[in-house]
């Protein structure tokens, strides 16, 4: 390489022109930003997202109400569904035909409707046929609704968890005198749900947003959870503050339960 | 512990193996397997891949379903469609090639959990029963471990410890040294050995020709789904009578 100097310069290096797009990429956003605080009319918007003042009025109820009642549909349906979910992923395992027929059917079912068929079917539609609401009212519809969609969802999860504990384990549980229920929920259950955690909780994430359908139902003040409420302040407001101060809540549901995700996927990922 | 009453009229009989056939589909796995292990005794069953050992030792606790035949457990009929089938494979230790220890749970809770879940035994006299196993394996300091912090040796004695704090009536052993690095089987086969001379009654498959040897009472060599010869372990491995067991011990000696 001693005459390398005398060699006509060669193309940059593959390097240097990496660095050179991304100081490039840099730049361009710089102006974007700078292009969009310039344009944007920042009382204008400050007026209608962020009023300091229609943000207090929510207060307490936006906690006390509409927060609550979202994480009790929420909390309601997931129960359900990880009972139903629980109960379809045995049936579909089960050696008795007839239960994975009807298994299957009802996982697919509920997964390839859309949520809010689901809840027009069971709430408007079933009030409509029959004259009458479920039992138990909207926190029985939402439960319901929320159960079946979560239920056929978490069903694939948890057959995937217990299909994946080695079968050694089922038959040394056995081998010691287990009988199958024994054997299942003492060491084939607790190793299964310990995979399945993670995507479980992305399903609770998942249920937390689905249970703003609920405001199909036609809710009564208490009842309102944080989009039917912030959507009713929205309107009396006239301003979009209260939709910013719902997104918070849920935001406040939802990145806890995504850092506790990330954190058990780590986690197992190092176990592994 | 002490046997009061002795089941006189099946002879010593452990396990009794009638006539046993096994399916899986349209291959048939086991040909008529007739198979006597009398108490106390260990018998060490040898042959190619694919003979029908593991299955002939799975279908003694029912792990297979026999397709037809009748096997026989200590006097009492296992394969009869009412036999209380979890009952009697409490009694029946097993050993597998992978351990199958519950990785979710510390080695005491390995020995304890079917003690109390099954046994309905007391949680002090769980732990009473499974600290002495454990000694007896030579792993009393292991005891709050969880099973992947182990190796395969200890993962192996604490899976022997697991199913003799059942107080079994006999072991069933599936190649139990199969998966273990060279230098750790000698620890396990000494545990087994150790077991033999208390005189407990074992079935084990295995291709230690070594143990077999030392420890068996009987060697029972079997190929494509049949007993091909049985005997003493001198006679079987020392001077095979059958074309098949000769040209399958000059591959594995
Ligand atoms: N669950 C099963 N389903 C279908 N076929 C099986 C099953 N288990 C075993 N077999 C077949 O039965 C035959 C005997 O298998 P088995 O495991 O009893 O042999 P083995 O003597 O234990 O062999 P190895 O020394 O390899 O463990 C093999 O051909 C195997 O493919
Ligand atoms: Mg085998």
């Amino acid at each position: 390489m001693t005459d390398a100097a005398v060699v006509p310069k060669k193309r940059m290096s593959p390097r240097k022109r990496a660095a050179l797009v991304r100081y490039v990429q840099y730049a361009l956003l710089l102006l974007l930003v700078l292009f969009i605080i310039l344009i944007a009319d920042w009382g204008e918007i400050r007026r209608a997202f962020l009023d300091l003042d229609i943000a207090g009025a929510q207060f307490p109820n936006v906690i006390v109400i509409a927060l609550k009642n979202t994480i009790i549909y929420t909390a309601c349906g997931f129960a359900f569904g990880l009972a139903l979910g629980l109960v379809l992923a045995l049936m579909r395992l089960s050696s008795v035909g007839p239960y994975r027929w009807i298994s299957t059917g009802i996982i697919e079912l509920f997964r390839g409707l859309p949520a809010l068929v689901v809840f027009l079917v069971l709430g408007l539609g079933y009030s409509l046929a029959f004259g009458k609401q479920l039992p138990g009212g909207n926190l029985g519809t939402v439960t319901l609704a929320l159960g079946l969609v979560g239920g056929a969802y978490m069903a694939e999860t948890i057959r995937a968890g217990i299909q994946a504990v080695p079968k050694g384990q089922y038959e040394a549980a056995r081998t010691l005198g287990m009988t199958h229920t024994r054997a299942m929920v003492t060491i084939v259950l607790p190793q299964a749900f310990r995979v399945i955690l993670p995507p479980l909780t992305n399903e609770l994430i998942l249920l937390t947003k689905d249970s703003s359908l609920v405001y199909i139902l036609g809710l009564s003040l208490d009842e309102y959870e944080l989009t039917a409420f912030g959507r009713e302040a929205m309107n009396a407001n006239a301003n979009l503050t209260p939709m910013v101060t719902i997104a918070l809540c849920y935001l406040l549901i939802t990145v806890p339960l995504s850092i506790v995700v990330r954190r058990m996927e780590a986690k197992s990922g190092k176990a592994r | 512990m002490t046997e009061t009453t002795v089941n006189v009229d099946r002879g010593a009989a452990a396990i009794d193996v009638q006539n046993l056939h096994k399916y899986f589909g349209d291959n048939e796995v086991l040909k008529g397997i007739d198979f006597h292990i009398g108490r106390g005794e260990v018998v060490c069953v040898v042959g190619p891949s694919g003979s029908g050992k593991s299955t002939l030792l799975r279908c003694v606790n029912m792990l297979e379903q026999p397709t037809s035949g009748t096997i026989l457990v200590e006097g009492d009929e296992i394969t009869d469609p009412d036999a209380d089938v979890d009952a009697l494979r409490a009694r029946i230790g097993m050993v597998f090639q992978s351990f199958n220890l519950f990785p979710h749970m510390t080695v005491l809770r390995n020995l304890t959990v079917a003690q109390e879940k099954v046994l309905k035994r007391g949680r002090a006299e769980s732990v009473e029963i499974a600290r002495a196993n454990l000694e007896k394996v030579g792993l009393s300091d292991k005891a709050d471990a969880y099973p992947a912090h182990l190796s395969g040796g200890q993962q192996q004695r604490v899976a022997i410890a697991r199913a003799l704090s059942m107080n079994p009536d006999m072991m069933l052993f599936d190649e139990p040294t199969s998966a273990l690095d060279p230098e750790l089987v000698g620890d396990v086969l000494a545990v087994m050995k150790s077991l033999a001379a208390e005189g407990m009654t074992m079935m084990v498959v295995t291709h230690e020709m070594g143990f077999a040897r030392e420890v068996a009472d009987k060697v029972v060599f079997m190929d494509g789904g049949v007993i091909v010869e049985e005997g003493a372990p001198a006679d079987v491995l020392g001077n095979p009578q059958h074309e098949r067991t000769q040209a399958f011990l000059s591959r594995v000696l």
